[in-house]
């Protein structure tokens, strides 16, 4: 098969399956979870069949209109090594994940429902990888959000998550009026809207493309819940614990990262909208991985976790010579964060769905598979050396401390103690020690279609950043032996640190001996949020509708016509509201008309 | 005869029918049926290949004198715009008819449901093929008595009476402005003739009318058709006609009816008077904006889900005349395929409230209650796509139309230029997209998510008959939405002629 075939299938084999289970499967959810899961694996094989081929992709003009020309077109060159990597990697973790629900979901009223939002997932997420331009990547970027609304909403009768799912998409939405800002004003810069147009055009710096290049950023804001949008995606947890693992930390969330390497030609040129970039990346890690310190839901830390992780990416995108370091670290990242959230799922799953790691415990016997897979995801996470999540986050920083920026560098050195620190706290307390409730005595390890996964993204949360893995995702940064310079040494010096004091406060704990309500309360970010939206939005709008409707009705439409009405009885004869009334006021309508115009 | 005079009268033909008694609904849903096979007819023999610079490209055309002096006829005709317009109103036509057996046997008049719903459809259908100025007027007036008929007398809400006369007073007072202005245009082109081609001929070769002239006639007709569309401030009369409107009268004249007064612009007012229109576009951009952040603030302060959807029809109308003032061919195209968009969606819309209305027997937020998607899952899933094509999601015909729009406001621009009004504005008017998220999305969640109320609400789900209506206003958006390039080709040819005209870009 040649490229162009494989890549349609991969984009419209989903939407296929998601199209037939809506339609009339909904009844069969067995054979729908079949179809999606078989739909997932086929794009997987696709996906990994298209790093050896090559040939053109045919495109379809979408609107073709004066000029202006939006292309369905896919993007896989033959050099195009970004797109192939990022698909493997969707549609990898996609299949594990699609996997691991046959088990979590098997008895979930919705399976059918849930399944068929998981193909959409898998549909919009390969579109943003293969557009090849600005216009088509929005529109996926809309679907995915959509995606992610009804699978963070799936248990929609619970208040938590219906609220989520809304927050998700409006915080999005938010992020998306740059975005489509940013579109435009390339397109005003450049006069394409394709990625290769707009190199083609050889933007030069200017104010302008700077602004353009920081309103697409916040695009990236939105979707890779980058501060300020960052409230939705804890949030997001209220959905099942697969979705959070597929889409709100190995996929969907990063792609603002990889939305950002596709433009990375532009961010090269424009300077200030770099600086934004790698300072917002930078402020989200540092703040999140502080939020993570205090929270108590296993998913909660995890999801603090993802904003802080994707903070390092997004700081990556705005380093010169940091955009590879960054993708790599996607690619590690998304492996070991999909394995510690599917861990997770496999914890609540046992435990009865309790989230609250202070009503765990002891878990290391009772599931010892899920255990040891856990352990490595939190090494690969908190980057001992040696594993994968070692070599990317070594690669950030030292892009950093390369390109002279010591301020995002020693925000990065900092993060990297605080992840170890608030990591090992999860592990001690959740896997360690003895249960603290009755869910997790009886907790019990987890069937095979559930572990296996877990097993098989272990394996590569600790060497996909070696050789083999690095080169056949083609990514660029591998583990190599590293640089015994400055940031080796602090960072090994933070994780031994951090790791040391989380042994040293948590261990043998029942409660959380730190209390920081700050850091609990994750700054009051959402409650100060909550009260703008009630000023600026609710208040502003109540007005605005009095406004219209005791101000301005009466004064452009009531007044007039009730005085010109008010001159007599006539109102009083029209009130009558009979039908003669009307036909009488029509027919002389028509008949001063006629006259009016023959005259 | 020709098949566009069929499309016009067959609806009159069975109206009449219906009032010397034949059966109600078999013989509307057959003509509204009938029509909307004739429309794509119409629309698939359609050849617009020759551009006729200086005019518009009518095919279809027929015509039958009836005055020699000024020349008068009943001619109709159709070009891209018209066929795009026609389409949308035999789809939402055939919907209207259809939805509303249940409101109807609560009203009980079922002989006057159908027939107002025909001549209103009728009407529109006239006012959108007519090729002849008095006639393009005089069938839209006669689509609005109908529509105030119905909303007086079987209206819902206390204050349907006076709802009724304000909208009769609002918009007859709007036509007489129009009507006047309309003169006024008649007159400066030589006061000969009614006939469109030959007005567009005289206004863009032998008599140019003085701008002075040109701008004065202009905001006459910008006046009377804005009332007609409801151009902020002119817009008060349409949430609460909306609302207490009888569903297929809601979806018929939000749908379709309103469109008139773009189209009118788009007709007559911006080729025919382009000094004029060049000289108020600044105010129309301010008065847009007004429609879609000022009443798109209101529409997130209703309280009921009716009234919302009324503001939030206003509210969309600004993003049509954003692409009409930007005047390029992508602006004006989004225009008019976003006057199709949100035609079908807000007929789709009404057409779910009135749904559950029926069965819950309010709109009011509070007392729907919440969880409803539980106790009506095909209503909350059909309503979940109706509310996020009408935000444009991507793969409904309205982000196509909106992306259009906004792309149309802009020009790629050489170094050193900046940004103009038009621009700045359509920026703004973007944060729309993002306050209609909010209200839909909240209605939605408020509605049918969340838990069911205590003791839980009973009612039956749409039946078979009552989601066909809605399947084909969501299939409708749907196809246009993943391919635009079905109306976009009519559109190609009939925009390149007009913008020669108006001397757009």
């Amino acid at each position: 098969m040649d490229a162009n075939t494989l890549a349609w299938i991969i984009l419209l084999l989903p939407l296929m399956v998601a199209a037939s289970i809506l339609l009339g499967l909904k009844r069969m959810p067995g054979l729908s979870a079949l179809l999606s899961t078989g739909s997932a694996v086929i794009t997987l094989v696709c996906s990994v069949m298209l790093f050896s081929v090559t040939g053109a992709v045919k495109a379809f003009p979408w609107i073709d209109l004066a000029g202006f020309r939006v292309n369905i077109g896919l993007l896989v060159g033959e050099d195009d090594t970004l797109a192939k990597g990022m698909m493997f990697i969707v549609t990898f973790i996609g299949s594990l994940v699609h996997i691991f629900s046959l088990g979590y979901m098997k008895d979930d009223e919705g399976k059918a429902r849930y399944f068929a939002g998981l193909s959409i997932f898998m549909f919009s997420m390969t579109g943003i990888v293969l557009a090849d331009n600005l216009v088509m990547m929005f529109i996926f970027w809309e679907l995915v959000g959509v995606s992610s609304y009804i699978l963070i909403g799936h248990w929609y009768q619970k208040n938590t998550a219906a609220d989520a799912a809304k927050k998700a998409f409006l915080t999005n939405r938010i992020g998306d009026f740059g975005f489509m800002i940013g579109i435009l004003l390339v397109w005003v810069l450049t006069g394409s809207i394709s990625f290769e147009g707009i190199k083609a055009a050889g933007p030069v710096a200017s104010t302008m493309l700077d602004i353009a290049v920081i309103c697409i950023f916040c695009g990236a804001i939105g979707k890779s819940a980058q501060v300020p949008l960052h409230v939705w995606l804890p949030d997001a947890m209220e959905g099942p614990t697969p979705v959070s693992a597929l889409i709100h930390a190995a996929t969907m969330v990063a792609a603002g990262v990889f939305m950002l390497a596709r433009v990375s030609f532009l961010i090269e040129i424009a300077d200030v909208a770099a600086q934004v970039i790698m300072w917002v990346g930078a402020v989200t890690a540092l703040l999140a991985a502080l939020m993570a310190l205090q929270q108590n839901d296993i998913k909660r830390i995890l999801a603090y976790s993802t904003l802080s992780q994707l903070g390092y990416m997004v700081m990556a995108q705005g380093i010169v010579g940091g955009s590879d370091a960054g993708m790599f670290h996607l690619y590690t990242h998304a492996f070991f964060k999909a394995l510690l959230f599917l861990g997770s799922g496999a914890v609540i799953y046992a435990c009865h769905h309790e989230q609250d790691i202070w009503k765990m415990g002891g878990l290391r016997k009772k599931m010892p598979i899920t255990f040891w897979t856990f352990a490595i995801g939190t090494a690969a996470l908190i980057a001992v050396p040696g594993t994968s999540g070692f070599f990317s986050k070594e690669g950030i920083l030292h892009a950093a401390h390369e390109a002279h920026h010591t301020g995002p560098w020693v925000i990065g050195l900092i993060v990297a103690f605080l992840t170890p620190f608030y990591m090992t706290r999860l592990f001690i307390v959740a896997f360690l020690g003895k249960t603290r409730t009755e869910n997790a005595d009886h907790a019990k390890e987890v069937p095979p279609i559930m572990f296996v996964p877990l097993g098989i993204l272990a394996v590569l949360a600790l060497i996909s950043a070696y050789g083999p893995i690095a080169h056949f995702l083609q990514a660029r940064g591998e583990a190599h032996m590293p640089h015994l310079d400055a940031t080796f040494w602090i960072s090994l010096v933070g994780l031994i640190g951090g790791v040391g004091l989380a042994i040293h406060f948590y261990r043998g704990r029942d409660s959380d001996p730190i209390r920081i309500p700050l850091f609990e309360n994750k700054f009051y970010i959402d409650e100060i949020y909550i009260g703008l939206v009630r000023i600026f939005q609710d208040a502003v709008a109540t007005a605005v509708a009095a406004f219209d409707r005791y101000i301005l009705d009466p004064l452009v439409a009531r007044f007039p016509a009730m005085t010109a009405f008010s001159a007599g009885s006539i109102l009083r004869f029209f009130q009558v509201g009979n039908l003669q009334g009307y036909a009488f006021l029509f027919g002389a309508g028509v008949v001063a008309l006629i006259w009016f115009l023959l005259l | 005869m020709s098949i566009l005079e069929i499309i016009v009268f067959l609806p009159i033909l069975a109206a009449l029918a219906i009032g010397f008694g034949a059966p109600a609904r078999f013989t509307a849903l057959g003509a509204a049926g009938i029509n909307l096979i004739c429309g794509l007819v119409a629309a698939g023999t359609a050849k617009f290949t020759d551009i006729e610079v200086g005019g518009f490209s009518f095919v279809h055309e027929s015509s039958r004198p009836l005055l020699d002096d000024p020349e008068l006829a009943l001619a109709f005709g159709l070009d891209g715009i018209s066929l795009v317009l026609l389409i949308l109103t035999v789809i939402v036509t055939l919907a209207a008819v259809w939805v509303s057996p249940a409101e109807i046997k609560i009203k009980g008049s079922t002989k006057l449901y159908y027939t107002s719903s025909l001549l209103i459809s009728a009407g529109a259908l006239g006012a959108f093929l007519s090729t002849d100025l008095f006639f393009l007027y005089a069938f839209h007036e006669l689509a609005l008595i109908p529509t105030f008929l119905m909303i007086g007398v079987f209206g819902f809400g206390e204050n349907r009476k006076r709802t009724a006369w304000t909208i009769t007073i609002y918009l007859g007072v709007g036509s007489l402005i129009l009507l006047a202005g309309l003169i006024a245009l008649f007159l400066n082109l030589g006061g000969n003739t009614f006939d469109l081609a030959t007005l567009y001929e005289t206004a863009s070769n032998d008599v140019n009318i003085p701008a002075e002239t040109q701008s004065w006639i202009y905001l006459l007709l910008l006046v009377g058709f804005g009332i007609l569309v409801s151009l902020f401030p002119f817009h008060s009369w349409a949430p609460d006609a909306y609302a207490d409107a009888p569903t297929p009268i809601a979806m018929l004249h939000s749908g379709v009816l309103k469109k008139f007064g773009i189209y009118g612009l788009i007709r007559i007012a911006t080729p025919m008077l382009p000094a004029g229109a060049e000289k108020w576009a600044n105010l129309v951009l301010v008065l847009l904006l007004g429609n879609i952040i000022i009443l798109g603030l209101a529409t997130i302060a209703q309280k009921r889900l009716d009234r919302m959807l009324g503001y939030s029809s206003v509210m969309h109308m600004g993003y049509v005349f954003l692409g009409v003032v930007a005047g390029t061919t992508i602006g004006m195209s989004g225009a008019v395929l976003l006057m199709f968009a949100h035609g079908v969606s807000i007929a789709l819309l009404f057409a779910l409230a009135g749904s559950l209305r029926d069965r819950f027997g309010s709109l009011e937020f509070e007392k729907l209650g919440s969880g409803l998607g539980k106790t009506v899952p095909k209503l909350g899933l059909l309503f979940g796509f109706a509310a996020f094509a009408s935000i444009g999601l991507p793969g409904f015909a309205n982000f196509a139309s909106e992306v259009m729009v906004f792309f149309g406001a802009f020009q790629p621009m050489e170094k050193g230029d900046s940004l103009g009004f038009l621009q700045w504005a359509a920026i703004i008017s973007l944060w729309g997209v993002v306050i209609s998220a909010v209200y839909m999305l909240r209605a939605y969640r408020n509605i049918f998510k969340g838990p069911l109320a205590s003791p839980e609400p009973r009612a039956a789900d749409l039946t078979w008959g009552e989601r066909i209506p809605v399947l084909l206003l969501i299939v409708a958006l749907m196809l246009i939405g993943f391919v635009p390039e079905i109306l976009l080709k009519y559109l190609r040819p009939a925009l390149e002629s007009l913008t020669l005209i108006g001397g757009g870009g």
